[in-house]
């Protein structure tokens, strides 16, 4: 048996992989096998489901009303324009925090050796403060009676302007921001670390042949350091697709994403089947947008520097 | 105790490719290693030397045949189970165990005493010259002082064989010359049996006292340095070996070990001596080495001296480098330089014309090979 | 961007964004001492040390002093068990996920097997679908389980099987193992086997060369892998969001709840103690594997 177990190496490295292999198996992907039959089955009064199949949840979703024909009056935009709304503040969020996260990332990839791991400690310290906690920081600055509008109306009185509050908290505004603040550390690192990789006689070499800054920049930096930004990419804008807290907290009731729907068709509204379909179409499109992404650029090791 | 430490009876090792065919990485291998024998296996990449030791040590099962291990087979058995150990390419030592702990290692697998373990680290350690250097992480060695210490750890065993894998691949040129002395000399004074894997044949040479000479699997050679160089058995020993002149052929006549053979790039006959039989109309090839032929103004011989024209002369110092085109073939010939001179005319030029001598008993009859 | 002269626009950039990432945790920090109970605005800090004295919504005396909402969080027995709740779920499935992520590792880097590629890939799932998808799936698995459970076996009352501490543990195990096997992976891509050869070679056999040396040499990863596990279900929301039931809210749900009624400063001052635990925690951590290396 133990000679049996020592000259078999597929049954070691079976046995070494069994419990992990259960866990991503029962707990992810038979969960979303579960997910895709329920999202074709009806929902019951009571928010049960009755497993049949139908596409009325997926119809829904991109705004035909079930039973109602493909005429234009039976054309509802509600769920489609949330799919479209959380897509686009996903691509703005990413994009956004690229061009924060960038310059950060540069300088400490380019400072003395000693202070680097001070400079990507200090971007990690706002990050163990507690996601919640973090949007509830920025529901105390953005209100009306909040920090910034404190800040913004004693520069005024300096000034000797006339100042109203503005009205930033529940406005898409705030939720980018919210956004923002939230994944940034998530671009900073696998930026940081593809940054730091590149031999610093590249830019001399670079400056040897004649290339400018911003040529070195355009012509060295920028696509040398392109792994980390398709790694910090995917661990930004596939959790901004789905989270509902920042929405929810920063944006009232007044901008809905995907994710508050999902979280409302399982709560409130008990239905999950629709919730569902939605998760499903959620999945869906992180995956094309990640597939095409990396196909483009490769799924670099910098996804977990982090 | 058995006349052979090690022995390696028809061995063959097959591996999956990653193509899904098969390879044997080592096809049909017997070796006989001595008791206390210096014994290289010599090879570039790939032709199964590493894996023949790997096999002695235990790392890898033969798919066919046996490996004794003074006298004894050892079929499937563990590495631990083995009484033979093995100095790493890459040193291998335990980066989180300083270097004493890296040598006593091994003791303790044993359940030695620990006052045996110090007495005999410390005497390990100043074998190989590192003491005071107890202490240390093997991090804060130099790449030769590592070596030393991947050494002591396996000597400190006292094993029935030493099995090194290229140990001095990693090191520069000088340190790995000093470190090629110095290991012939500890094998000496320790007595016990190495088996030595290496691609470098100048380091076979100086180290070995036989060398068996591997390619795709195959043992080609097993022999003295001596023999290897001087009496190849085929031409990719000969040309594997130091370096060589090939040229092909067919025999004509056959006295002896006297055969004549007709060289169609020289149009003519060239006499040679054989080791083995051949016969009238074979094809061979003949083997000579540069430093073995002869240049000079005049004709020497009747027989085996050609006129050729210098297009290529190079001094290096202790030699003259020197290619000579000799009828539609280019001779590598090496000329000592025997006078301390400025003048050049003492040295071979461009276009110089010349006679090359190939004499007879320098010249070796090898079998054909194709390619 | 010359490499060799520090650009002006990088140098702005960087005091901004550290200044952007830092704001909002000056913020928490400075109004966890708000004398305000409402806390919308900064009304200064609780000065006088004596009996507790309200002025409105203002406290004017605590017998803490300043530090008035953190003895009223001290007192209140919600947070207290949210923090056990957290900590309990973040050390037992660190612990499990360290343990069969490290052995994943280990089968996918040194060995073959017919289920290799397909292991492989299922870890980066997690990595590629949003938390909320796993949420919902996880949560409509067990809840059909249970329900189908519960009435297979006939079981009524508190014998039912429902969510709890339980279910979110198992989930975040979900979550954390891809992430220590993946970085144990890349360390041990490092190290080629003969490290292992080396010590069986010296005699060990295969468990006394797993303690001694694969163990010692993994252990960097292992801990940088269970941080990394530890952090991500210090800090879960999402999922934990799906998979509690009652009895087992974490932190980060007992603040939303609050989030959604009155907030005190009692938060902040909750926050502030979470910033200075985790702080310490990790920065003896850093310690401490630093000495190692």
């Amino acid at each position: 048996m133990f000679q049996r177990l020592r000259e078999d190496k597929a049954l070691q490295g079976t046995l070494l992989i069994l419990p992990t292999l259960a866990v991503m198996v029962g707990l992810l992907i038979i969960p979303l096998g579960l997910t895709l039959i329920i999202s074709f089955g009806q929902r019951t009064a009571d928010g049960g489901v009755i497993y049949t199949f139908t596409l009325d949840n997926y119809l829904r979703l991109v705004g035909i009303t079930p039973g109602c024909g493909f005429k234009s009056e039976c054309f509802d935009p509600l769920y489609a324009n949330i799919l479209w709304r959380s897509l686009t503040l996903a691509l703005q969020t990413t994009a956004l925090v690229i061009l924060l996260a960038y310059p950060l990332s540069y300088f400490i990839a380019r400072a003395p050796l000693k202070r680097r791991n001070t400079f990507l400690f200090m971007v990690l310290v706002p990050l163990w403060t507690n996601f919640v906690i973090r949007v509830y920081a920025w529901m105390m600055i953005l209100r009306t009676q909040g920090v910034l509008n404190g800040i913004l109306g004693w520069l005024a009185n300096l000034l000797g302007l006339p100042f109203v509050p503005l009205e930033m908290l529940y406005t898409p505004s705030a939720v980018l921001v919210g956004m923002v603040y939230e994944f940034l550390p998530f671009m900073i690192l696998p930026i940081y670390t593809s940054l730091e990789k590149i031999d610093p006689a590249l830019y001399e070499a670079a400056a040897d042949l004649g290339a400018n800054a911003a040529r070195t920049f355009l012509r060295v930096t920028l696509p040398l350091s392109m792994p980390g930004i398709v790694a910090g990419t995917i661990l930004v804008f596939i959790p901004v697709m789905g989270t509902f807290i920042v929405s929810d907290i920063l944006g009232g009731r007044q901008v809905i994403l995907i994710g508050n729907l999902i979280q409302r068709q399982f709560l409130d509204a008990r239905d999950p089947t629709f919730g569902s379909a939605a998760s499903l179409i959620l999945m869906v499109m992180t995956l094309i947008v990640t597939y095409f992404y990396t196909r483009k650029f490769g799924f670099g090791e910098e996804i977990v520097a982090v | 105790m058995s006349e052979f430490a090690v022995e390696l009876r028809d061995v063959v090792k097959t591996f999956a490719t990653p193509e899904g065919g098969k390879l044997n990485a080592v096809d049909h291998v017997d070796m006989h290693i001595r008791q206390g024998e210096f014994f290289s296996m010599l090879g570039s990449s790939g032709c199964g030397k590493t894996t023949s030791l790997r096999m002695i040590a235990g790392f890898e099962w033969p798919t066919e045949g046996e490996v004794f291990i003074d006298g004894q087979p050892q079929g499937r058995k563990p590495p631990f189970q083995r009484p033979v150990n093995t100095v790493f390419q890459s040193y291998a030592l335990f980066q989180h165990m300083t270097v004493a702990q890296n040598v006593a290692f091994g003791l303790e697998m044993d359940k030695v005493d620990v006052n045996e373990i110090n007495r005999r680290v410390s005497e390990a350690l100043a074998m190989v010259k590192l003491n005071g250097m107890e202490k240390r992480s093997p991090r804060q060695l130099s790449g030769g002082q590592q070596q030393r210490v991947a050494l002591a750890r396996a000597l400190v065993k006292r094993p029935k064989v030493l099995l090194l894998d290229e140990p001095l691949g990693a090191l520069d040129l000088k340190l790995r010359k000093e470190m090629q002395l110095e290991l012939k000399a500890l094998q000496q004074e320790v007595g016990i049996t190495f088996v030595f894997v290496t691609h470098d044949q100048e380091e076979a040479l100086t180290m070995s006292d036989r060398i068996a000479v591997m390619s795709r699997g195959k043992v080609l050679q097993i022999g003295a340095p001596v023999e290897i160089y001087e009496r190849p058995n085929c031409k990719f020993v000969a040309d594997f070996i130091g370096e060589t002149n090939i040229l092909t052929g067919q025999v004509r006549s056959v006295d002896g070990t006297h055969l004549k053979v007709y060289v169609p790039d020289l149009e003519a006959e060239v006499s040679a001596v054989a080791e083995s039989q051949f016969q009238p109309g074979q094809p061979v090839h003949l083997s000579i080495r540069p430093e073995k032929i002869r240049l000079a103004e005049e004709r020497s011989l009747n027989e085996n001296c050609f006129a050729g024209n210098v297009i290529q002369s190079a001094y290096i110092g202790s030699d003259t480098r020197v290619k000579v085109k000799v009828g539609k073939i280019v001779l590598k010939v090496w000329e000592q330089n025997h006078i301390s001179t400025l003048d050049p005319d003492a040295y071979f030029q461009q276009n110089e014309q010349t006679w090359a001598t190939l004499f007879p008993e320098n010249t070796l009859v090898l079998p054909f090979e194709e390619g | 961007m010359n490499p060799n002269r520090r650009s002006p626009f990088v140098n702005l950039m960087t005091i901004l964004v550290y200044g952007f990432l830092y704001l909002p945790i000056i913020v928490l920090i400075t109004f966890s001492f708000n004398a305000s109970k409402t806390n919308i605005t900064f009304q200064g800090v609780v000065s006088q040390v004596g009996p507790l004295k309200m002025q409105g919504s203002l406290v004017v005396q605590s017998p803490c002093g300043p530090f008035h909402w953190f003895c009223e969080l001290g007192k209140n027995k919600d947070v207290l068990n949210a923090a056990r709740n957290t900590l309990t779920i973040a050390v037992t499935s660190t612990i499990i996920s360290a343990l069969i992520g490290t052995m994943a590792a280990l089968a996918l880097q040194r060995y073959n097997f017919r289920l290799k590629p397909f292991s492989q890939l299922s870890l980066y799932i997690p990595i590629v679908i949003p938390e909320i998808v796993m949420g919902i799936g996880i949560l409509t698995l067990f809840s059909q389980l249970f329900t189908f459970l519960n009435s297979a076996l006939g079981l009524t009352g508190d014998a039912r099987l429902a969510l709890g501490i339980g279910t979110v543990i198992l989930s975040h195990i979900a979550f954390s193992v891809p992430f220590v096997t993946l970085v144990v992976q890349a360390r041990l891509q490092g190290f080629d086997q003969s490290f292992e050869e080396a010590a069986m070679d010296l005699g060990a056999n295969e468990l006394v060369t797993f303690w001694r040396v694969t163990l010692p040499m993994l252990l960097p990863g292992v801990l940088s892998g269970a941080l990394m596990a530890f952090t991500l279900s210090l800090d879960d929301f999402v999922i934990t969001f799906f998979t509690n039931g009652p009895g087992s809210t974490t932190l980060p749900i007992y603040v939303y709840g609050l989030l959604r009624r009155i907030i005190t400063p009692q938060v902040n001052a909750l926050s502030t103690v979470w910033i200075l635990l985790i702080f310490s925690a990790v920065f003896l951590l850093q310690r401490l594997q630093s000495r190692q290396a």
